[in-house]
């Protein structure tokens, strides 16, 4: 009885669950280092697409910022013209932008869009320092994505040289 | 005659400066600012400030899957007077504003805030009469995370984003370098001072 009961045994319980925990699959993902596996429908970061012959997709509808429900997303169209022709259709946006630190990205605008322009993607390396530097400009948001859809996304970590993604701000 | 080095900036929020030295100060002064900038980026212990939604990422980010402690951050505090870094998790509604506030003038310096979601660093979807627009209004913010919420591991990135803030000092020496190599197992990034 007493010490051996009371002490020794409970110790002894203590680490036999230590020893048979030390056996699991570890869980850990090391994060900057390696990424997780995203799932599918995973939605970050904004991209404006193109067709393959360059030409926008987005026509300047405004239909994404009225679906926004964070209503973070700015659209200023304007008429192609022969001479200046940037989407098929008959207009085209001079300026879009997305706030991305109002942004919840739900994915409405991606639902919205009649020619699928706008697409959210796996990148969510977007944190920043300055609360201006998070406003994406058309060109921005029209930078290519690094690997389709499909593809796991490469973080900043994975990187040779760590660059900072575009558009970062320095402290 | 003392050898030019740069200073390292700790804080560039509107809250007094503690390691703002001026330029050409002693080495040894300097180079002890450096090891501290270091130890103190490698253990910012956060204090717990869940607001709202955002603090189930948060404390998932501190869970065995993402592992906060990998860089010194285990420790999440109850109390300002044992925290660095404020993580503001969820929306900021106007009457907790006061209180937030009073929690960072708690914290000792040298102290760091990280915004969290769209809410905090915007007020996202709840642009109301209660929600304050975003923290900065309150408190300087040094990072801002966004996502409704951000996955633990953009909060890491964010995380990152401060170790660099908080590590910015330019190695002049070579004994300074091998330091900060000895510090930064992931390799070393040039940065401008
Ligand atoms: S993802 Fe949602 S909140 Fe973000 S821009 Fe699109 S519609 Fe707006
Ligand atoms: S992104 Fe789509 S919905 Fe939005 S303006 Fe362009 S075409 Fe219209
Ligand atoms: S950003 Fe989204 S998850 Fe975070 S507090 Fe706001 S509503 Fe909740």
């Amino acid at each position: 009885m007493g010490l051996n009961k009371e002490v020794i045994k409970p110790i002894l319980a203590g680490f036999g669950i230590t020893a048979r925990r030390l056996k699991h699959k570890k869980v850990t993902v090391s994060y900057p280092e390696q990424l997780r596996e995203q799932y599918p429908r995973t939605r970050w970061r904004h991209f404006l697409a193109r067709y393959e012959n360059g030409l926008e997709k987005c026509i300047g509808c405004s239909l994404c910022a009225g679906a926004c429900p964070a209503r973070c997303i700015y659209v200023e169209a304007a008429e192609n013209t022969d001479e200046a022709r940037f989407s098929p259709g008959e207009r085209y946006a001079t300026r879009y932008e997305i706030n991305m630190i109002r942004c919840i990205f739900c994915g409405y605008c991606q639902e919205a869009c009649p020619t699928g322009a706008i697409v959210l993607r796996k990148n969510f390396e977007l944190a920043d320092y300055k609360r201006e530097s998070f406003v994406y400009t058309k060109e921005m948001l029209l930078e290519k994505y690094p690997g389709e859809s499909d593809e796991p996304y490469v973080g900043r970590y994975q990187k040779k040289d760590k660059k900072e993604p575009a558009g970062s701000t320095k402290p | 005659m003392p050898k030019k080095v740069e200073t390292i900036v700790l804080h560039d929020s509107s809250t007094p400066v503690i390691g703002d030295m001026e330029k050409g100060g002693n080495v040894v002064v300097t180079s002890l600012e450096y090891l501290l900038a270091q130890a103190r980026a490698n253990s910012l212990w956060p204090l717990t400030f869940g607001l709202a939604c955002c603090a189930i990422e948060m404390m998932s980010t501190v869970a065995s899957r993402f592992d906060l402690a990998r860089f010194g951050s285990e420790a999440f505090r109850a109390t300002p007077r044992q925290a660095d870094v404020m993580i503001i998790a969820g929306r900021l509604s106007k009457k907790m504003a006061p209180v937030l506030r009073q929690i960072y003038d708690q914290m000792p310096e040298p102290k760091w805030v990280i915004s969290m979601g769209a809410c905090a660093s915007s007020g996202g979807v709840y642009n109301n009469y209660a929600i304050v627009q975003g923290a900065d209004q309150v408190v300087p913010v040094d990072v801002y995370v966004p996502g409704c919420p951000p996955s633990p591991d953009a909060l890491i990135y964010g995380i990152l984003k401060l170790q660099e803030k908080v590590k910015r000092h330019k190695a002049t020496t070579f004994g300074e370098l091998r330091l900060a190599e000895a510090f930064n197992p992931r390799g070393l990034e040039e940065v401008d001072v």
